[in-house]
């Protein structure tokens, strides 16, 4: 294959990485809900904890929340913090009612919180229990999305994780790709696995119960998103075999991508170039109208997602930026060492303590920040171009076709700075 | 434990960081999980505020459980001193750090910080975001007011407007102005607007001004009772609310107001002029919190003459005003914070608008019935930035505009009438200033398990004929819904098996107000 030019030389993958402890300006897990119950069509996802965490996933799902959605928190009161014997028949009376409801349920995460791993209340047995009550038509799992104990997207690493022990047992040689990501971006992902002739290919998580992937010794799984961690460590666990590569961001990262599932599979040169020729250059072409305004910028990333540093990787090499901090709210070297062997970046940070964290920034100067809501008006106020994280998430922008979107993301508040004139016209 | 999806309101503790947010020189440090910093973006966000909001969180993760999260605490706390030098700090628990059981005021008390500590005791699991606010700028007055020697020239204080709150920003503007003409000035805006020192001078004032009863009614009484400081029981929205209000303040300072400038006031006009005709015994439910709706029902009955025909509020605080006041209306109160029940409530009486929060304005849009948004929780674009308030005159003409904008207006409702069966007019066309209007769903669109469709059937043993269901379709879409139940209801109770042009006349008679 053609090897991709390289804008920006250097490897971070043994730099040393500043660890903080601090304030962290961050999500917890639960906030995977938003996305994954649109992925997964037929599961419900009840929140065991409290009126924070419903206000929580109200202030996170927007407009979501009044389409019907398939989550939902039941509130602990008073009266279940007395005595733990109750929170059990609660709980089952709370899931009885909700799943007469909703007889389209197939699937349904009790998902734990502060709260309710604070005061241990055992979801793992209530999940068991309620699976023998509901079944056959009903598979009840639990997984938490506690602050105290995830991130973010490691929300969506926590629910992918409790699907793993119970996938269905195969001997067949599949591939098994991990991460919930738009319909449309999957589609593309699986024709172009296709027209190379890898297959039978499955993905993780099933858009509905019944095209759960099966698992074994001969599967392979390459991971679609960096935070899956503790889902690649199950997987292992029950014999299946990763793939480790950069992750799908802009053309480079998309080629080396399916490069090495390529490599993995038996794909020639001859058929990869065939297959990835064209949509490779629609991919550069479509960055390069946004590069322009990106090239020689720096930019400062806050952590939020795990997504910085592929992120990063792109908008240095592809984009021509300059990278100040890379923070990133944890950093799994086994999943972003790849990607980290192609950036080169002054500062990468690990945690957070983001009254410190702002000055580094504020003193930086950056071109662009990108950071969470709760900080991006304040920044913008004292002058500094921002582009909201989490924004990130919710966007197709994996593999070739999404390229120049991604990085139309970055450029587009740069452009708009640029363009607002409020002075008079002299 | 209760299964919920939307909530009116938030935790306790975001209640707290609204009365921090309102105010300047005030720090909250909160003991919180690693997460529940995502409260920060409804200020950021919703009210587009350029500041962070003045909040530390202790972000404890589960490897800091045990001993360490009380030392996390008092670390966040020195830092949040020694960073941001705060005239007054409070102090307090999220609801997973009330059950580990640190004690964050007795906690920085040992530390011995040179300003005023306050500790906050918000019960999570019983109270709600508004009895939050109230209790925090109540101990926030109790601990930092002192006695004061009364102004020479009669002040008040504007109590109760906080972050985050609805049309807050341009009430105390819209208010302080009405102020002015009756001869009243302004000693102190708070929460919003004040600093510790000037909580401290609270009590010069002559009286208080209880602009919100929900974040300020605790603050008031104990006002009243330690300074003898009288407030104000009616809040000026609406004209005769304001006039009242005037009335009330003329009393508790003793002398006439003289002439009031109420020559920016449009609302009457608007009202009586012949176009409003058509407004004239709208029904309209109303729900928000106690404050606005009282508010509301007043404006609705007697300045837009429209019906009321169900009325309630999603804080309990408020049941009882809330009872009263329906009982006054020969409606039933609805108390509840489930949204559930309320659009079960909306359904049953189907109100032709519904004057209400974010979240009726979605129930709304679901059943086809026009919505004007009348109180929190709101979402960014009820933090507007043009001046919009609810009080005084200005409130009044803003009221009229906001709740006529989504109705049908009278000439064009006729037009609607006149011509239903013109290409321009018909049916699903909706009102002409709604660019993408409410299309009617097909009752076999319905989805399993949610909603029925506008119009659906409320009995499936009643066959509709072929003529029926044609004139039916006859009558315009916002209206379709009821007639249509209205029809079924009548046959049902009558019998009847099949709905002929007949049935649906005579249950039109028999149904006409």
């Amino acid at each position: 294959m053609n090897k991709p030019a390289a804008l920006t030389q250097g490897s971070c993958r043994d730099a040393p990485i500043l660890k903080e402890r601090g304030q962290r300006e961050v999500f917890c897990g639960l906030t995977g809900i938003i996305w994954l119950h649109r992925k997964m069509q037929d599961a419900f996802f009840l929140v065991v904890g409290s009126r924070t965490c419903a206000h929580l996933l109200q202030s996170a799902a927007g407009v979501m929340i009044f389409a019907e959605p398939r989550f939902g928190t039941a509130i602990l009161e008073e009266k279940d913090l007395a005595g733990l014997a109750d929170a059990h028949e609660e709980l089952d009376r709370e899931v009885g009612r909700l799943l007469e409801r909703r007889p389209d349920i197939k699937q349904l995460f009790l998902v734990g919180s502060c709260p309710s791993e604070v005061i241990k209340i055992d979801l793992s047995r209530a999940a068991e229990r309620l699976t023998k009550i509901h079944a056959p038509h009903v598979r009840v799992l639990n997984y938490s999305g506690s602050g105290i104990e995830t991130t973010f997207t490691q929300g969506e690493d926590a629910c992918l994780e409790s699907m793993v022990p119970v996938l269905p047992k195969t001997e067949a040689a599949e591939l098994l790709l991990v991460g919930a990501l738009p319909d449309v971006v999957e589609d593309q992902a699986l024709k172009l696995l296709d027209d190379m002739g890898v297959g039978p290919v499955r993905v993780l998580p099933a858009g509905r119960a019944d095209g759960i992937p099966a698992i074994g010794s001969n599967t392979k799984f390459a991971l679609l998103q960096p935070f899956l961690g503790e889902t690649a460590a199950a997987l292992t666990r029950r014999g299946a075999h990763h793939i480790p590569a950069p992750f799908p961001f802009g053309e480079e990262g998309t080629t080396l991508w399916l490069r090495a599932i390529a490599d993995q599979f038996g794909v020639d040169d001859d058929t990869f170039e065939r297959v990835t020729a064209a949509p490779r250059a629609r991919a550069r072409k479509a960055v390069a109208a946004h590069a322009a305004d990106l090239t020689g910028k720096s930019i400062f990333f806050f952590p939020d997602s795990q997504l910085e540093l592929p992120l990063a990787r792109f908008l240095t090499r592809e984009c021509g930026m300059h990278a100040l901090e890379v923070g990133a709210p944890y950093i799994h070297k086994g999943l972003v060492g790849p990607d980290m062997d192609l950036l080169h970046a002054e500062v990468i940070s690990e945690g957070q303590d983001v009254d410190k964290q702002l000055d580094r920034c504020r003193a930086a100067r950056p071109d662009l920040t990108v950071c969470g809501l709760g900080l991006a008006n304040p920044l913008e106020a004292e002058g500094l171009a921002t582009k909201w994280a989490i924004e990130l998430v919710f966007t197709p922008v994996h593999f070739y076709e999404q390229a120049g979107d991604l990085a139309g993301l970055f450029s587009r508040p740069l452009r708009r700075k640029g363009l607002l004139k409020m002075e008079a016209a002299e | 434990m209760k299964l919920t999806v939307w909530t009116y309101e938030g935790p306790p503790h975001v209640g707290a960081m609204r009365v921090a947010t309102g105010m300047t020189g005030l720090h909250y440090v909160l003991h919180a999980p690693q997460g529940d910093t995502y409260a920060d973006l409804l200020f950021t966000m919703i009210e587009r505020r350029g500041q962070r909001p003045p909040v530390t969180y202790t972000t404890f993760q589960a490897r800091d459980l045990g001993a360490d999260t009380a030392h996390l605490f008092k670390d966040a706390c020195q830092d949040a001193y020694d960073r941001f030098k705060p005239e007054a700090i409070i102090v307090g628990s999220s609801c997973t750090a009330e059950l580990i059981q640190d004690d964050p005021g007795g906690l920085a008390e040992t530390m011995g910080l040179p300003v005023p500590v306050i500790p906050l005791e918000l019960p999570s699991y019983q109270r709600k975001e508004n009895f939050g606010a109230d209790e925090t700028f109540f101990q926030i007055v109790r601990h930092l007011s002192t006695l004061q020697p009364k102004t020479e020239r009669i002040t008040c204080n504007i109590l109760g407007p906080t972050g985050l709150g609805f049309r807050h920003r341009d009430d105390i503007e819209e208010l302080t102005a009405l102020l002015y003409d009756i001869g009243v000035e302004v000693n102190c805006v708070a929460p919003m607007g004040s600093s510790p020192g000037d909580i401290s001078r609270l009590g010069a004032a002559h009286f208080n001004v209880m602009l919100y009863p929900e974040t300020c009614e605790m603050a008031c009484r104990w006002l009243q009772k330690t300074y003898d400081q009288p407030y104000t029981k009616t809040v000026p929205i609406g004209v005769g609310a304001t006039r009242d209000f005037i009335a009330e303040v003329a009393q508790i300072i003793g002398k006439p107001t003289g002439q009031i400038d109420d020559s920016r006031l449009r609302l009457p006009w608007y009202s009586a002029s012949v176009d409003s005709t058509y407004l004239t015994g709208k029904r309209v439910f109303l729900f928000g919190d106690a404050t606005h709706v009282k508010a509301a029902a007043r404006i609705a009955r007697d300045e837009m003459g429209f019906e009321v025909v169900g009325l309630g509020c999603y804080n309990r605080e408020f049941a009882r005003d809330i009872r009263a006041l329906a009982k006054d209306y020969g409606v039933e109160a609805l108390i509840t914070d489930d949204y559930l029940e309320v659009e079960r409530a909306i359904e049953t009486l189907t109100p032709e608008m519904i004057l209400g929060t974010q979240m009726e304005r979605h129930i709304g849009k679901r059943l086809g019935i026009p919505c004007a948004v009348i109180s929190a929780p709101v979402h960014v674009q009820d933090f507007p930035a043009r001046y919009s308030p609810q009080v005084g005159w200005e409130g009044a003409n803003v009221i009229f505009d906001t709740w006529v904008h989504p109705l049908v207006m009278g000439l064009e409702e006729h037009l609607l009438h006149m011509f239903r069966e013109d290409f321009e007019f018909h049916d699903a066309a909706g009102p002409s200033h709604h660019g993408h209007a409410a299309t009617p769903r097909m009752p076999a669109a319905a989805e399993g398990g949610s909603m029925p469709a506008e119009g659906a059937s409320v009995s499936t043993d009643i066959r509709w004929l072929l003529d029926a269901e044609k004139e039916l379709k006859k009558i315009p879409f916002f209206v379709r819904g009821k007639a249509r139940r209205n029809t079924e209801k009548f046959a049902a109770d009558r019998g009847v098996a099949e709905i002929s042009v007949d049935t649906l006349y005579e249950a039109k008679a028999h149904y006409a107000r």
